[in-house]
């Protein structure tokens, strides 16, 4: 089998029983209660955040307003600084390779990928609550320094409840403990080793960012609007993902990823008496897997499920859009590599074809469409789909490269990402950001430096050598065209031409135009800002210069445990 | 020692180049100094080859691999045999006289530092050219010498007609540089290596039609080095340069490359008797073209041009007769070289004296105020048309003869064509000589007004042009005399006698016979009786020859237009077809994108609606798959 270890998995044994312990154990009414084993080493990254993140809620609940912001600030940090340890220590201890293990009664994995797009994940989100925290861009209220997110959210915007929480320079403390949780379930997803497990990474992660999208400051109504959007549709693509689990149990009568996959491959039977109608038939094997993937499709944001994305990346308070269009594509991706590469490899025959459909509508669609935006966030919400195309190449190798191209694609794509939103959140005129375009003419000639920057991560998501971009579109396509898959490789040549078009063209707006007079000013960001901008770049540069060594990091994270 | 033949010019080229003013006073002795102790290396090289069998005088060294890649080896890499030491003598020698000359003939010169690193620079671009043992490491010295031959031509480049001229043979130039590469491309893809050795060696392996090609392409490379036909337009222009300029690169050492390239690529030519009929016919045509050209200019330099251009066809003809003629055309470019050299600088003597006049018209009985000049270019002059006893008598002889020697219909033919030059160039210096050393006075005072008081030129200028006499009278001599030169190149160009159907005393006789032809003909034009201060309107053909036999017309309406109705049609192409698929394209998918953009209109209810049909679509292929 490509792509997985010969490691003995912990779950196996229990797996043969269907559900696995761990949702089963409160279950088993009349038998003894047997509390679950629990490797609380190696689910340490996960618990850490998950536990700061509660700390979060307690110090929101009790704390006084004076001292939340520094306290959640420094809780965030150290929790998410702590667990990247506690992720770089599990490494080190070979759990990404050797050692790699099922742990937690065979609901999570704790291997390569999974150590690997965490590592990425708690580093994404330190960027993010540098994001969040950032407190010089919006002019002081009434004296306070105040973010980029509503004085009081629960307020009708314009109302009189707003304008006194503006007043009284309240803020929404509550974000970082959100971004926390949002992050624990993240790290959740890519790990998760069964269905339900993955179901509810997916809503721990999911519920925080939809109450996030709707937390801006300004264009309130716009920011509910994308919530309330996001939320809807989140919910409709979560029953996919429950009902395509469902089928899949009736499929295999278990939900554990290995021992669906032994079903799919014939080497274990199913023999539970109550299933024996629905086993092993082969319809619901096929719709439940379909309906699995595309609840994740909805996450990357592939066509047809992306319809989603530009509306939410505009409308949620900047910060939170980096940080959500980074942090969710690692996330999922990580999840739909393991579903694919541990779960369905037998039926990949059956799911390569569809993924080739969806992985060419993705690149041409996102980059089709993008060449029409009129809003810079717009525009990167379509370049982000765009580039979930070229990673879905990547996942139809169905070889260990197309593992580890992924994970060096999603670590240079996320850096990319935050470092673009971070820099759309410092140009601004009257009216808060400045996002269309057209404001955008000239900004290399005001702000030579800022506008250098942007330049850098627009070449970097347009994959020109010397960038990012480049080294991961390169190992991205090589794996896939290795993979057999040339005429994909092909189309995302041309989708790639397509969005270079777009990309340079802001290049272009930016300093081959005349400033305009009523033009934006750039605001000055605090260290937190200013050093995820730097990260930005240098990560961009550096894995665009020197790939090597990361890409064998990548190379070496590329095996999932079975 | 090989390599600090070159570095010690080319250190001089960068010192004085990047050194600054405080290098004006004493930058121009350095140059020399620098020359002259290049020369001292290449004469101590010179001896100790002396002292080896003459089958061990070539030696290599090898300075460090260029280019180190499996399957391409390039490497800085010399050979120094007994023709590249032919050479490296020559342009050392030569080029220290010119040195010497030019601290005279610079003196009030602004820019004098920066004309002396420029020397250097084309000293060591030239030494490197017939040092290397590789044609790739040749094609650095070709460009290097190149790159010298423009800087110098446009030296004077506040004058427009400088910078147009050295413009004019940078493109040329180009022309042939471009034949070169290609000929080097050729030789790799055939024999895997560019060096002297592995392809010379082994051209035997090798088609002939790949040989014509290699062949033609190395021709075209020389014809436009060389000024040969029909690359030879730059070489009259290119007298815009200072006078010492003219004397070395544009007489004596640069543009005899092209046929150094042919001798030296031999064993190529051997093997393909169509590039050499080609060669033949080029250095035939040349030789007569430049005679012509030679024998209408009243610009003393322009017409000193002419027959360089003219000599050098005698070489590049002698070269395409093969073995029987390889060492012969090097004979004659060395004597050439002499008294060429001799020529120009006796041409910059008059023009320092006559206030820069070039006008022979404006010349005339100058032979008693510059007794020096007129002795040292009269002896050169004696040289040029083959008097019998001086060094071109005896090289233009061999090279006649060996014309005769080729054989059949071709050699008399050739046999003719080189008499007629002969005659021509007699003819042509006859009337030089005679328009600025005899006749009475034609001076006129210059744009400026001033009158002209002809006067010896100073030691420093006169000196090597006295040395270059000498070189003028006896090197042919010496040359000849027990066939030394001969004997001395037959182990690189391997030499053969030719067949000649008439006997060396007849062919002998007939040069003589062709030589006082044309001296008694240019007499009775310009000796007997006074030369009109106008020239006068002449016959068609003069007129003809006064613009250069319509070079530049023709190249005007054949390459000019031509070339700039292909470039406007291309462009047409590229602005409608090329640039229309390319706006045509992004035209469709900015109205693609156009279009799909109103699917996204809003509401989550489409949203919903097109996940769900998303999943129905993604369900139903995943199910016909399996049921394909």
């Amino acid at each position: 089998m490509i792509g997985m270890t010969d490691a003995a998995s912990a779950g196996g044994a229990s797996a043969a029983s269907g559900v696995p312990s761990l949702w089963t154990v409160a279950a088993g009414a009349g038998d003894t209660l047997q509390a679950p084993s629990i490797e609380y080493g190696k689910l340490s990254p996960v618990l850490i955040v998950l536990g700061a993140a509660a700390l979060g809620v307690l110090i929101d609940a009790f704390a006084p307003r004076r001292a939340r912001y520094s306290a959640q600030l420094f809780v965030a940090l150290a929790g998410l600084a702590a667990a990247f340890a506690a992720v770089i220590g599990l490494a080190a201890s070979g759990a990404a390779t050797t050692k790699a293990q099922i742990a937690g009664m065979g609901a999570l994995a704790v291997d390569g990928p999974a150590l690997f797009l965490q590592g990425t994940l708690l580093l994404v989100g330190i960027v993010g609550v540098f994001t969040f925290a950032e407190r010089r861009l919006e002019p002081a209220a009434h004296g306070s320094r105040v973010d980029s997110f509503a004085a009081q959210p629960a307020s009708v915007p314009g109302g009189e409840g707003e304008q006194q929480a503006v007043k009284a320079g309240w803020t929404t403390t509550e974000v970082f403990p959100l971004l926390m949780f949002a992050v624990g379930g993240m790290l959740l997803f890519p790990a998760a080793n069964d269905l339900l497990t993955l179901f509810i990474a997916l809503e721990v992660f999911s519920l925080p960012l939809y109450l996030l999208c709707a937390l801006a400051r300004r264009r309130r109504l716009l920011s509910q609007e994308a919530a309330v959007k996001y939320f809807l549709l989140g919910a409709f693509s979560s029953a996919f993902l429950l009902f395509g689990t469902a089928l899949l149990y009736g499929y295999a009568g278990t939900v554990n990823y290995s021992s669906i996959a032994r079903v799919v491959a014939g080497t274990d039977a199913v023999t539970d008496p109550v299933l024996a109608d629905t086993t092993g038939n082969d319809a619901l094997l096929l719709i439940g897997s379909a309906l699995v993937v595309m609840g994740l499709l909805f996450k990357v944001g592939a066509v047809p499920f992306h319809m989603w994305t530009p509306d939410v990346y505009q409308g949620a308070p900047t910060p939170v859009t980096g940080f959500m269009a980074a942090a969710t594509k690692v996330a999922a991706f990580g999840a739909l590599l393991r579903l694919l590469y541990v779960v369905l490899p037998g039926l990949r025959w059956d799911w390569r074809p569809v993924m080739w459909g969806v992985a060419i509508l993705t690149m041409l669609g996102g980059a089709v469409v993008a060449i029409t935006q009129t809003d810079i966030k717009r525009l990167l919400a379509y370049s982000s789909i765009a580039h979930a195309g070229f990673l879905l190449a990547g996942v139809i190798a169905t070889s260990e490269d197309g593992i580890s191209s992924v994970l060096f694609y999603l670590a240079a794509y996320s850096f990319v990402t935050l470092g673009a939103f971070a820099v759309v959140t410092l140009v601004r005129d009257a009216g808060g950001e400045a996002t269309h375009l057209s404001k955008w003419a000239g900004l290399g000639r005001r702000s030579p430096l800022l506008a250098a920057v942007f330049a850098v991560f627009l070449l970097a998501f347009a994959g020109i050598p010397l960038t990012s971009g480049f080294a991961g579109k390169f190992a991205v396509f090589k794996a896939a065209a290795e993979g057999g898959a040339g005429a994909l490789v092909v189309v995302g040549v041309i989708a790639s031409a397509i969005a270079a078009f777009f990309y340079l063209r802001v290049i272009v707006l930016m300093f081959f135009s005349e400033p305009r007079a009523d033009g934006p000013s750039v605001a000055v960001p605090s260290a937190m800002t200013t050093s995820a901008i730097a990260l930005g770049v240098v990560v961009t540069v550096v894995l665009g210069v020197a790939p090597q060594y990361f890409l064998d990091l990548a190379g070496q994270a590329g095996v999932f445990v079975r | 020692m090989i390599g600090l033949l070159v570095g010690v010019p080319l250190l001089g080229a960068a010192v004085l180049l990047c050194g600054g003013r405080r290098l004006d006073r004493g930058g121009h002795w350095l140059g020399t100094l620098l020359s002259a102790a290049s020369f001292a290396i290449g004469a101590a090289l010179f001896l100790s080859m002396l002292g080896k069998d003459a089958e061990d005088r070539a030696m290599h060294s090898k300075l460090f691999s260029w280019v180190p890649v499996e399957g391409f080896q390039a490497d800085v890499a010399f050979q120094l045999d007994q023709l590249s030491m032919t050479f490296v003598l020559l342009i050392t020698g030569v080029g220290t006289l010119i040195h010497i000359y030019s601290v005279g003939y610079m003196e009030h010169d602004p820019g004098r530092r920066r004309f002396f690193g420029y020397l250097n620079l084309f000293l060591a671009a030239m030494l490197l050219l017939v040092l290397a043992d590789n044609f790739l490491l040749l094609y650095v010295g070709w460009e290097g010498v190149g790159l010298a031959s423009y800087l110098l031509i446009g030296f004077w480049q506040h004058k427009p007609s400088a910078a147009t001229a050295a413009k004019k043979a940078f493109l040329v130039n180009r022309v042939g540089d471009a034949g070169l590469a290609v000929a080097i491309f050729l030789m790799f893809t055939t024999f895997g290596s560019f060096a002297f050795a592995p392809v010379l060696s082994s051209t035997g392996e090798a088609g002939e039609g790949t040989l014509t090609a290699i062949g033609l392409m190395l021709l075209l490379a020389a014809c436009g080095k060389s000024a040969q036909v029909p690359l030879q337009s730059w070489l009259g222009d290119a007298m815009e340069g200072p006078t010492p300029v003219s004397a070395l690169i544009h007489a004596a050492t640069m543009v005899t490359a092209g046929v150094y390239l042919i001798t030296r690529s031999g064993a190529i030519f051997n093997g393909a008797p169509d590039a050499q009929l080609v060669v033949v016919v080029v250095g035939g045509v040349t030789l007569l073209f430049g005679a012509i050209v030679g024998c209408a200019k009243d610009d003393i330099k322009k017409a000193l041009a002419g027959s360089t251009m003219s000599q050098i066809g005698y070489m590049i003809l002698a070269a395409g007769l093969g073995p029987i003629g390889y060492a012969f055309a090097i004979m004659h470019l060395v004597t050439h070289g002499f008294f060429k050299a001799g020529l120009f600088l006796g041409a910059g003597s008059v023009m320092h004296g006559m206030n820069d006049e070039v006008d022979m018209r404006r010349y005339g009985g100058l032979r008693t105020h510059m007794p020096v000049t007129f002795v040292t270019f009269g002896l050169g002059y004696l040289a040029i048309i083959g008097f019998p006893g001086l060094s071109g008598f005896f090289s233009k002889d061999q090279i006649i003869e060996a014309a005769f020697g080729k054989g059949g219909t071709e050699g008399w033919i050739l046999g003719a064509v080189t008499l007629l030059g002969a005659a021509l160039t007699a003819y042509y210096m006859t009337r030089v000589m005679l328009m600025t050393f005899f006749g009475e006075k034609r001076w006129q005072p210059d744009a400026e007004g001033r009158e002209p008081h002809p006067h010896e030129s100073p030691k420093i200028m006169t000196i090597p042009m006295i040395v270059l006499a000498f070189g003028s009278v006896f090197a042919g001599g010496l040359f000849k005399a027990g066939d030394t030169f001969v004997d001395w190149l037959e182990p690189v160009t391997a030499f053969e006698h030719g067949h000649s159907p008439v006997s060396a005393t007849a062919v002998t006789a007939s040069t003589i016979v062709s030589l006082v032809l044309g001296v008694g003909v240019a007499w009775f034009q310009y000796g007997r009786k006074p030369v009109p201060a106008v020239a006068p309107r002449g016959s068609l053909l003069t007129r003809a020859a006064r613009r250069d036999l319509l070079q530049d017309d023709f190249n005007h309406v054949v390459l000019v237009s031509g070339g700039t109705h292909l470039t406007r049609s291309l462009v047409y192409v590229d602005n409608k077809v090329v640039d229309g698929a390319v706006n045509g394209t992004a035209a469709g998918f900015g109205g693609l994108s156009g279009r799909l953009r109103r699917l996204q209109n809003g509401f989550a209810r489409s949203y919903a609606v097109s996940m769900f049909g998303g999943a129905a679509v993604l369900i139903a292929a995943t199910l016909l798959m399996r049921a394909v």
